[in-house]
């Protein structure tokens, strides 16, 4: 709790710092904030406690969800490197900021007990994450992005709004436990039909944020133009967050209208497998190929929002870990890869401009294709753990034909992933040695590290989960 | 202990070999395999004066009941001796070309190595799977780097294939696994008590599910089509590894998964996988003696072998077991030798066409010799280790239905004619331009070969001392299944 007042107040003394530091000390900086403010949100583990008149809730489940935020938000700080340099336009210390208000966003979005917490952390990581997107100012593709963002994502809070509203006006509580204990004790006949349109706003709502097909469709678009950075943020921390929100409400409280959004909500995840898996693979473009990758991936986690099983919380929780590590990777390698190439080729971003990687660069080829494999789901990596738990905690709770789709699904993962490592290892190209600075490295080799370490011992942060 | 030393024993070697890349990769990882093979034994001399064999359990995943757990017992001792035995060859094959001292590809094998042995020790049904899917990253790399033409688009489709395939086993495991008591297990031995009370029509899909998977990985008609590309495109080394080793994943997890978990559902499907099974020997076969390509050729022959295999082992019988597992041993060393061969061959010609060569017999006649004598044991002649197991195997499926038997019969036949015309066409006659300056084989050469031929006869003089190290381990296997 104490976490989002201090990321708050790390976000303010920020805007301070850029007046007389440069960019790396504001870095700098800001990594020591992520990790003061992660300390501070272990601290309340095991306190079950209520904040801000009943408003948010801390359970150890909300903490493992602000970590891995944090966590994500640590190494997309840690690989920010390109804005604020020789740009006397850009403001560092601005977007260093954004990114600390964002994160409280996040945070409240996972450990919110009210809905207007609800609504205000959804809009505090959006409207910076409106800002983020466009932050390349001269760049045509940047500022239409910005704009579809907006535009999606602003009509999409509305529809929450309504959705809220709704339930409001059936159960006359913002709370979440009393609209639980309010939808449990009545019986379905009795309640009014606008009640069941409002969850099923609610649920929309949030499935525009995990980027759920078919309200996908601003994400390629919105994840390409946005600078590489903070196409990482989104595809992590927002997802991480909507969907933490989305299963706390699905699974938590709406759990007694099952019979109202199940066919819905299974349908949309089956959809989002196919939608994004076979998008992905006509892709030319990794950055578009991970912005459908990252809807694949909404797709398996969806199988799991059904659940109201102890046990789906830590495999929710695992994947998204996972998914983080590798996203982050992938992205990392991106970024570096599409700054050399920038001024060689004329699309950057292809998988044509990652050939022949592995010849000078084998540290990044490794890192990448560990990322991919993961993301894959092969053995030795997280991945091949985070699709395992989620499959068989689905497969118990007898959903067979969702998880044989996602199953099928996932082997055709495999192609457009692997088109990542054939063209990093088989294709001949001229790439030379990138220079890396070194914090990008180190943190680039823990993602790598922790992605192998989390797939051959899953235990490890398994049994805190 | 001595459980987790022979698994990661090559891993740690090979991991070495891969990131610090010392300069005598070749001296090291011989070495590392021949310690490998030592301890191995060693292993398996315990496992047969073991009352139950050897079992290693330590947690792994705690809350789901998965372990990590591995054992020995006659099934799994010979297919751990294989490995161990024939990686030294492997690594030894290598030597004086240009590959003996690229630690790069010296350390995939070994890592290979260690990724096979994990999945014939397994104990845990989740532990082998994990192996059974991590030993495609080490071969498809080793395929992909080193591969000839067309590399690309082949070894990916073979990766996506067999890992397709493997899904299809993921989902049958995590069905019985979800059907275990309390909180959940997935050793082995709880799957099979778990899984043989399954009502018939779910044993028939999970059977098809765990069949599709290990067709795919052996492979069995008509699920080989990477097969014999893969084989052909990939270097000679990770060619005898997929055939020598990886192989018999497909046929080992069918005895171990399949029949003691699905006998109902081998009641429904036994018969249709059987005839697959025989299909791919008459299929294979015929296709291998229209082959222009060596390598190709025996690629063919090594899909109609496994076929045979495959009935035996789903005839459920003593015979038919024993029978697979013996030949899985020979067929690993006489394929491995024979792969060999042809890659010396190509190493000096630069050619596989078989109408480019012949005559080789005037320059060397320690190959020709050695290359009869392990083709004879792939056809399975009196005295060769072929003999033994292919008797067995097709006695086995004669008893299971006299006509299939039958049929399965041509195998011989056909085999004697692909093979015996592959030697004539390539040893003998007059030579022709390229296998003019054939050079005779080189020491290192000779160390691989002749062991290899020594172990074709032994194993067809002295069988026994294999049929009873696996009997019993067998015998339990089928009274399972009574």
């Amino acid at each position: 709790m104490t976490a989002i007042i201090a990321l708050s107040l790390f976000g303010i003394s920020n805007l301070f710092l850029g007046f007389w530091f440069p960019r790396k000390t504001i870095q700098n900086i800001t990594l020591l904030f992520l990790v003061l403010s992660m300390a501070l949100t272990v601290s309340d583990w095991n306190h079950e406690l209520l904040w801000f008149g009943n408003m948010f809730r801390t359970t150890n489940t909300s903490i493992n969800f602000s970590l891995i935020i944090q966590l994500a938000a640590f190494f997309v700080v840690a690989f920010s490197k390109a804005f604020g340099e020789d740009d006397e336009h850009s403001h560092p210390a601005e977007y260093y900021a954004i990114m600390l208000f964002s994160v409280v966003g996040a945070i409240l979005m996972v450990s919110f007990d009210h809905m207007i917490v609800l609504f205000v952390g959804l809009e505090i990581l959006s409207v910076a994450m409106y800002v983020l997107t466009g932050s390349d100012k001269r760049n045509l593709r940047s500022n239409e992005a910005a704009i579809k963002y907006f535009l999606m994502g602003s009509f999409t809070t509305g529809i929450l709004l309504f959705g809220i509203t709704l339930v409001y006006g059936a159960t006359r509580s913002f709370y979440i436990s009393n609209i639980g204990t309010i939808l449990t004790s009545t019986a379905p006949e009795s309640m009014p039909t606008f009640l069941f349109i409002g969850v099923l706003l609610i649920i929309v709502g949030l499935l525009f944020k995990v980027s759920a097909a078919p309200f996908h469709f601003w994400t390629p678009d919105v994840y390409e133009g946005a600078p590489t950075i903070f196409t990482m943020f989104m595809s992590t921390i927002v997802k991480t967050a909507s969907f933490a929100a989305l299963f706390h409400l699905v699974s938590g409280i709406f759990g007694s209208l099952y019979t109202i959004w199940v066919l819905p909500v299974y349908f949309i995840s089956m959809l989002t497998l196919v939608v994004g898996n076979i998008s992905a693979v006509y892709q030319q473009s990794v950055k578009r190929m991970l912005a459908f990758s990252s809807i694949s991936h909404a797709g398996y986690l969806l199988l799991t929002v059904s659940s109201k099983q102890l046990s789906t919380t830590s495999s929710i929780l695992y994947y998204s870990l996972s998914y983080t590590l590798a996203t982050v990777a992938a992205f990392a390698v991106l970024i570096l890869v599409s700054e050399y190439q920038s001024a060689r080729v004329e699309k950057p971003e292809n998988f044509s401009s990652f050939q022949g990687l592995a010849k000078n660069n084998p540290g990044l080829a490794l890192c990448f294709s560990i990322s991919l494999l993961s993301l894959a789901g092969i053995p030795l990596t997280a991945g091949f753990w985070g699709k395992f738990f989620i499959f068989s905690d689905t497969f118990s709770r007898n959903i067979i034909y969702p998880v044989i789709l996602a199953i099928l699904m996932s082997a055709v993962g495999i192609y457009y992933y692997f088109k990542g490592i054939i063209a990093v290892y088989f294709k001949s190209g001229e790439i030379e040695k990138i220079e890396v600075p070194t914090l990008y490295k180190v943190a680039l080799w823990a993602c790598t590290i922790g992605t192998i370490i989390l797939g051959i011992y899953p235990n490890l942060v398994k049994s805190v989960f | 202990m001595s459980l987790l030393f022979i698994l990661f024993f090559p891993l740690v070697i090979g991991a070495i070999l891969l990131i610090a890349k010392p300069k005598q990769a070749f001296a090291i990882s011989l070495a590392a395999s021949i310690i490998e093979l030592l301890a191995t034994i060693f292993v398996l001399k315990d496992a047969a004066s073991a009352e139950n064999g050897l079992v290693f359990t330590k947690p792994w995943i705690e809350e789901a009941g998965i372990s990590f757990s591995l054992w020995v017992d006659g099934v799994n001792g010979i297919l751990i001796g294989l490995c161990a035995l024939l990686v030294p060859f492997i690594v030894a094959s290598t030597a004086n070309t240009d590959k003996a001292q690229n630690s790069q590809y010296q350390g995939l094998m070994l890592a290979m190595q260690t990724a096979l042995m994990g999945a014939f020790l397994a104990k845990d049904a989740f532990l082998f799977y994990f192996f059974f899917e991590a030993s495609l990253l080490p071969i498809y790399f080793l395929a992909a780097i080193y591969g000839g033409e067309n590399k690309n688009a082949i070894t990916f489709k073979f990766f996506v294939y067999t890992l397709f395939g493997s899904l299809f086993l993921l989902i049958g495991l995590i069905y019985v696994y979800l059907v275990t008591p309390g909180t959940h297990s997935s050793d082995m031995e709880t799957l099979y008590q778990t899984a043989i009370m399954l009502p018939e029509h779910i044993q028939g899909n999970l059977f098809l599910a765990f069949f599709i998977a290990f067709a795919i990985k052996m492979p069995i008609f008509p699920f080989h089509t990477w097969q014999p590309d893969t084989y052909t495109v990939s270097p000679s080394q990770a060619t005898m590894l997929l055939s020598g080793i990886m192989l018999k994943m497909g046929t080992y997890g069918l005895i171990r998964l399949v029949l003691p978990m699905f006998p109902l559902g081998i009641i429904t499907w036994g018969n249709t996988a059987v005839i697959l099974s025989v299909i791919g020997i008459i299929y294979g076969s015929i296709i291998a003696i229209q082959q222009k390509d060596a390598k190709r050729l025996l690629a063919y022959s090594s899909f109609a072998h496994v076929g045979l295999m495959s009935a035996g082992i789903l005839s459920e019988s003593v015979e038919g077991i024993q029978g697979a597992l013996y030949q899985m041993l020979s067929h690993g060393i006489n394929i491995v030798g024979l792969f060999f061969i042809i890659e010396i061959i190509e190493r000096r010609t630069k050619s596989r066409e078989i109408a480019q060569l012949g005559g080789i017999t005037q320059f060397s006649y320690l190959l020709t010799v050695a290359f009869i004598i392990l083709s004879l044991g792939s056809v399975a002649l009196p005295l060769t280790n072929g003999f033994i197991g292919e008797f067995l195997l097709l006695k086995s499926v004669f008893d299971y239905n006299m006509i299939i038997g039958i049929v399965a019969g041509i195998t011989i036949i056909l085999g004697a004619v692909y093979t015996l015309r592959l030697i004539q066409k390539t040893m003998f006659g007059n030579f022709s331009r390229i296998t003019k300056d054939f050079e005779d084989l080189s020491v290192a050469e000779k160390w691989v070969l002749i062991p290899l031929c020594a172990l074709v006869l032994i194993g067809g003089v002295y069988p026994s001392w294999i049929l009873n190290f696996t009997e019993p381990g067998v015998q339990t296997l089928v009274s399972l299944l009574k």
